[in-house]
């Protein structure tokens, strides 16, 4: 997993070297080339390629990140600037499956940059997360919602 | 399309920023305000520092740009929910239409069981 990340950042180098061209286009460009490069040399050794399904998932959980931010503050917007209020707040205990301090502490900022959602507080066995929620239709969707778009996607990344 | 794409973002970071001031003024109570305010903020700060490297595109400003935004995002959340947190623990009440509050119940259950284990010691 660090020895292929490793070996990905020394060709980008390389190549950046190699090409003389020192902007970005040309640092993603050297990135992916080298990515291509150790899956197809690590895939006919048959080596380990955890790495190689991590970094795609990374980039789509960035994605979803800030699509997920966007529609918040869309949200967020609607409500602001009609007249009357179409919130139910509340605040709802939420199982974690994250275990680990920096676990939580990432699930937490995802929590706090999602829609209408900020953490308030964690039990003391860290295992419930206390979330109070702008708009609540239905508790069990909102968990399950959580559950399976945010913590399961984050989970797979930092495991 | 450069220039039309820089004023789009910059109008946009803007204007995020400004409905978050509105919230604050016009949310009920002091959570919403929160979560109204942190996204929004991050969000629009986000735009314009966006709009910037696209209008300098200069290598030292894209590098400051992305400093900037990571450390925006680590760290707004955290302060956030310290302030949330203080804010539950001084007593800040809830929007009177809240439809549950399963911390207080916690907290309740807990106080009520140490109550208990004091009065049997």
């Amino acid at each position: 997993m660090l020895q292929n990340f490793l070996l990905n950042i020394l060709l980008t180098f390389v190549w950046v070297a190699l090409t003389g061209q020192l902007d970005y286009a040309n640092f993603l460009f050297g990135y992916t080339m080298g990515f291509f490069i150790l899956w197809m040399v690590n895939r006919s050794i048959r080596a380990n390629t955890e790495y190689f399904y991590r970094v795609p998932k990374i980039f789509a959980f960035i994605f979803l990140f800030f699509y997920d931010l966007l529609k918040a503050n869309f949200e967020v917007m609607k409500d602001v600037v009609t007249p009357n209020y179409n919130m139910k707040p509340g605040i709802v205990k939420y199982e974690m499956d994250a275990k680990t301090d920096f676990e939580i502490t990432m699930l937490a900022n995802m929590i706090a940059l999602t829609p209408g959602t900020v953490v308030i507080d964690l039990s003391k066995d860290k295992k419930f997360m206390y979330i109070h929620v702008m708009y609540l239709t239905n508790k069990e969707e909102f968990k399950s919602t959580l559950s399976n778009r945010i913590e399961r996607k984050l989970l797979e990344i930092l495991r | 399309m450069n220039n039309i794409l820089i004023m789009i973002l910059s109008t946009l970071g803007a204007i995020f920023i400004l409905i978050a001031s509105f919230g604050v003024f016009k949310m009920p109570d002091f959570y919403s305000r929160l979560s109204v305010t942190i996204k929004a903020a991050t969000l629009g700060i986000g735009c314009i520092l966006v709009a910037a490297v696209l209008y300098f595109s200069d290598f030292s400003v894209t590098t400051k740009a992305i400093a900037i935004m990571f450390f925006l995002l680590i760290t707004s959340p955290v302060a956030g929910f310290l302030i949330s947190k203080v804010a539950y623990m001084t007593g800040t009440k809830l929007w009177k239409d809240s439809l549950m509050d399963e911390l207080k119940d916690d907290l309740e259950k807990e106080s009520n069981s140490q109550q208990k284990t004091e009065k049997e010691n």
